[in-house]
């Protein structure tokens, strides 16, 4: 196969630190490249570099792109030459149509007119090429974003592109719908577009990957051709250490019941009639980490935010136990009062002040904490962020630091700080290493031990079923709105979880 | 070293430096002109009052406008409530003839109702608050017109006036002094300004004591003096040139112990904390356990009550209530708190910047007055005033 791409010696530069040093890249035309390395080591930087988003002269070293040498003043010279980039954060305008989205900037238009029955006969067959059956008239915010990262791909298809970068395009999928989306990538190779694809989930890019390039610390550690391809040498590599057990090991303390529910029932919030948690039943016992399986919509989610403090759904009914004595959720205060505790899976949108500096953002759960008769002491402030920082080990300068500039792995363990403050019983971490690199998730696992350990209790809701086997004492598996089943550690496996999910499907009582 | 720390500690507070650098500019260079073009002393103890008196309402009403605008709202209404409550307070007083002590609680209650009305349909029905008191602002001025039928209502009685135009009373008040036309000076109004000076200075070294105590790297020392050296050289200035005329203003001080509080409020209090978390991240601090509709609703209501206060101070300096009062208000109030430094999107914001801002407006407006520069002019500059310093934000934020 011949080289299609060439990246040669590239550094990157910003004030006081080097992205980029010294990084190859050497890409085949028809091939599916994949990108590994944590959080910061550079690959999104990379792949600003490839796409004119930091124009020629801004960084050293060469691009060989089909044997020329591009010098790309801005993304629309790379888009010109077809390289085509996805970003992580989706670039759709939710309240126009599929097919304005589709064709925005490019409209299929004669002297600043457009052409509508050829723009929606266009749009039917990109859509078709993604495999897409929705009309093209459609709203795009009304999709869900399986749908919409799709949509993403299908623009990029209008734009003619030769090669498709794509930054962790299924950090925010379900399995079936990354399923989907790497389906189609293999189908493009097919029909000879190359990709690039950044990407955590490791065994994503064992399926699809023809070669990998691992990236740490701003230079290329090396690249792996499909039959050097194994999940313990990616992470060897991206992490620079031998990680024999992904998860810690851990003894589990288990104790008596402490957390309850008993038929639990959600509607909707806006949608008249439509059942989000149908009867839900769970217990969590002092020192266990529970687990709770299910794919997206499954009403997970749904579940841990209207236990606590009625933070999603209306016309609640059911009861919430606290070590046997029945506790008021009703509202969020209540609910924290009670010892319970909610991390987010949204960090950004629902945990984070991102504006306001880390030590904030500790004591916000807990005001009443650092302050006397609602009278802040600033210093108590500081002195309790400072233990966090250090007992949680997030990486920053100084806690006067703002929340934005941290990595994902350090903001997680600012929003653990939070509701650790608050000193809960019982923590509901939802979706806790999202988007999160995996020396930080590693970090993670061990604070969610040391919690149990301490005799704390632990629900951990996750999409990726491995990290479930490896960290939970017992699995309640979630489908349609409903807990269909219960494994303990010991039982579960993905294939029985699966099963559960699949066998319950559409048996709604 | 330390050097180097300093330069760090002043990237960081730029902004908040950068303000008090810019007033003291203008100030500087109204006097040289004021003094070249028409030889009249910018800093004159008369222009010093007048500049407090003009400018009262502003600072009053920018105080509220801030945590409005923490808060991620607007309030557009403030102009008609000034004029409302002005109306209200000359009803009472003049047609009917309330004793003065009973007509200032109801105004502010009156404002306070105005601020729950609105604040109402904002924070539990989550109208959006620019349309709700864009409401409020045709709504009140049109109740004012109804009110005072058109026409001024005024004058009113002596005690009602002393809210704008009375000074604090000299207790040792040296008779001889004025019988001997020598320059007289307000005692009271000297030893408070001292007093003040020496709080600022012992508060803040206070602070500096227990932040060190807690492990939190404390201003330089060289930075800590500078500061309070300016702050109390400023004090005492302004407080001489003001004794050494007709001594403290009633309004001055109204506004300096509301200014207090409110720095207080919004720094070290936990609900003043919570207003900017839920101007931050309205959704976080929801799900930290904060209770966000009772807190704009709250905003609301402080901003009615202290848009009746400065409703009623330009009442008492008009010496009438005119169905014209007010009118634009909210312009001035807004550009000030965003002079100020605060953000548009709620979440940051400070009261001593918002105060700053104010006075940036002010001096600027006293200034051009002076020198006969027209209001056409007027509007021109401050618009483009207002647009510097925003972009003066945003470019440090982008840096």
């Amino acid at each position: 196969m011949a080289t299609l791409l060439e990246m040669r010696g590239i550094c990157k530069l910003f004030p006081g630190v080097r992205a980029l040093d010294q990084v190859n890249l050497n890409v085949e035309a028809g091939e599916i490249h994949a990108i590994c390395g944590e959080n910061g080591a550079g690959k999104s930087t990379l792949m600003k570099v490839l796409s004119g988003v930091y124009p020629h002269g801004s960084y050293e070293g060469d691009i060989i792109y089909e044997g020329r040498t591009l010098q790309m003043r801005s993304i629309s010279d790379s888009e010109r030459e077809g390289i085509i980039i996805i970003h992580q954060e989706l670039a759709l305008v939710p309240l126009l149509s599929i097919a304005e989205n589709l064709f925005l900037g490019n409209e299929v238009a004669k002297n600043g007119v457009i052409n509508w029955p050829q723009a929606f006969a266009k749009t039917r067959d990109l859509l078709g090429k993604v495999g897409l059956d929705e009309p093209p008239g459609t709203q795009v915010g009304k999709l869900g974003v399986g749908k919409q990262q799709l949509i993403e791909i299908a623009k990029a298809l209008a734009k003619d592109v030769r090669l498709l970068i794509l930054d962790e395009p299924t950090a925010a999928l379900q399995e079936n719908d990354s399923q989907k989306l790497l389906d189609l990538l293999l189908e493009l190779k097919a029909q000879g577009v190359t990709s690039i694809i950044i990407s955590h989930k490791l065994n994503e890019i064992g399926r699809v990957a023809d070669r990998i390039t691992i990236i740490r610390d701003g230079t290329t550690v090396s690249t792996l051709n499909r039959d050097e391809i194994s999940e313990d040498r990616i992470i060897r590599d991206m992490v620079g250490r031998d990680m024999a057990h992904r998860y810690p090991e851990r003894t589990p303390k288990i104790g008596e019941v402490l957390l309850q529910v008993q038929g639990w029932n959600v509607w909707h919030p806006e949608q008249k009639g439509r059942q989000m948690i149908r009867d839900a039943a769970l217990s969590v016992r002092k020192g266990e980490i529970v687990g709770i399986a299910g794919l997206m919509g499954a009403g997970r989610t749904e579940l841990a935010m209207s236990l606590f403090g009625r933070s999603y759904g209306r016309n609640i009914t059911g009861t919430v136990s606290m070590g046997g004595k029945v506790v008021d959720t009703s509202t969020v205060a209540k609910a924290v009062d009670a010892g319970l505790a909610y991390v987010t899976e949204d960090r950004k949108a629902l945990g984070l002040i991102l504006e306001e500096p880390i030590l904030r953002n500790i004591s916000l759960a807990n005001l009443a904490g650092i302050a006397a008769r609602g009278i802040i002491s600033h210093g108590r402030e500081a002195q309790v962020a400072e233990g966090y920082r250090k007992a949680m080990a997030i990486r920053t300068p100084g806690v006067h630091q703002k929340v934005m500039n941290l990595s994902g792995g350090n903001q997680q363990k600012v929003v653990l700080s939070k509701w650790l403050f608050t000193d809960p019983q019982v923590l509901i971490l939802d979706e806790p290493t999202r988007g999160i690199d995996v020396g930080a998730k590693f970090e993670i696992y061990n604070i969610m031990n040391q919690l149990a350990a301490d005799g704390r209790s632990i629900v951990m809701i996750s999409s990726e079923m491995p990290e479930l086997l490896g960290m939970c004492d017992r699995i309640y598996v979630m489908n349609e709105g409903r807990i269909v089943g219960e494994l303990s550690r010991a039982e579960a496996t993905q294939e029985r979880i699966m099963a559960m999910i699949l066998n319950s499907t559409g048996k709604a009582a | 070293m330390s050097e180097a720390n300093n330069k760090g500690y002043m990237g960081s507070h730029l902004r908040e430096y950068g303000m008090i650098m810019a007033l003291v500019a203008i100030v500087f260079f109204f006097t040289v002109i004021v003094r070249a073009t028409i030889d009249v002393d910018f800093l004159s103890a008369q222009n010093i009052t007048n500049l407090f008196l003009q400018n009262s309402y502003v600072i009053i009403m920018a105080l509220g406008m801030l945590l409005v605008i923490v808060a991620g709202h607007i309030d557009l209404s403030v102009g008609s409530v000034v004029g409302f409550t002005g109306a209200v307070a000359a009803v009472l007083t003049v047609n009917l003839g309330w004793p003065v002590i009973a007509v200032i609680p109801t105004c502010l209650i009156v404002g306070g109702l105005i601020g729950a009305a609105q604040g109402y349909w904002v924070a539990f029905w989550r109208i959006p608050s620019f349309i709700v008191t864009l409401a409020g602002m045709l709504v009140f001025r049109g109740l004012t017109l109804w009110l005072l039928n058109g026409q001024n209502i005024g004058p009113f009685p002596k005690s009602f006036q002393a809210l704008s135009t009375g000074f604090l009373p000299d207790l040792f008040g040296d008779a001889d002094q004025v019988a001997l036309g020598m320059e007289r000076l307000n005692g009271t109004g000297l030893l408070i300004v001292l007093i003040a000076a020496v709080v600022v200075i012992w508060t803040g070294w206070q602070k500096r004591q227990r932040d060190a105590s807690f492990g939190i790297t404390p201003e330089p020392t060289t930075v800590f003096w500078i500061r309070n050296a300016i702050v109390a050289g400023a004090l005492i200035f302004v407080g001489y040139k003001l004794a050494i005329f007709r001594g403290l203003p009633n309004v001055l001080m109204v506004l300096a112990v509301l200014t207090v509080i409110y720095a207080f409020f919004t720094e070290q209090t936990t609900s003043g904390r919570r207003i900017y978390a839920l101007g931050g991240n309205e959704k976080a601090a929801k799900l930290s356990g904060i209770k966000t509709e009772r807190l704009v609703f709250f905003c609301f209501v402080n901003m009615g009550v202290l848009a009746a206060l400065a409703g009623m101070i330009v009442a008492a300096r008009l010496n009438s209530s005119t169905p014209k009062a007010g009118v634009g208000f909210e312009l001035d109030v807004i550009a000030a708190v965003f002079i100020g430094g605060a953000s548009m999107t709620g979440g940051s914001g400070k009261i001593v910047g918002v105060v700053v801002g104010a006075l940036i407006m002010g001096v600027m407006n006293n200034g051009m007055s002076i020198l006969g520069i027209g209001i056409d002019y007027q509007q021109v500059i401050k618009g483009l005033v207002l647009l510097a310093a925003v972009i003066f934000d945003v470019y440090n934020k982008s840096k």
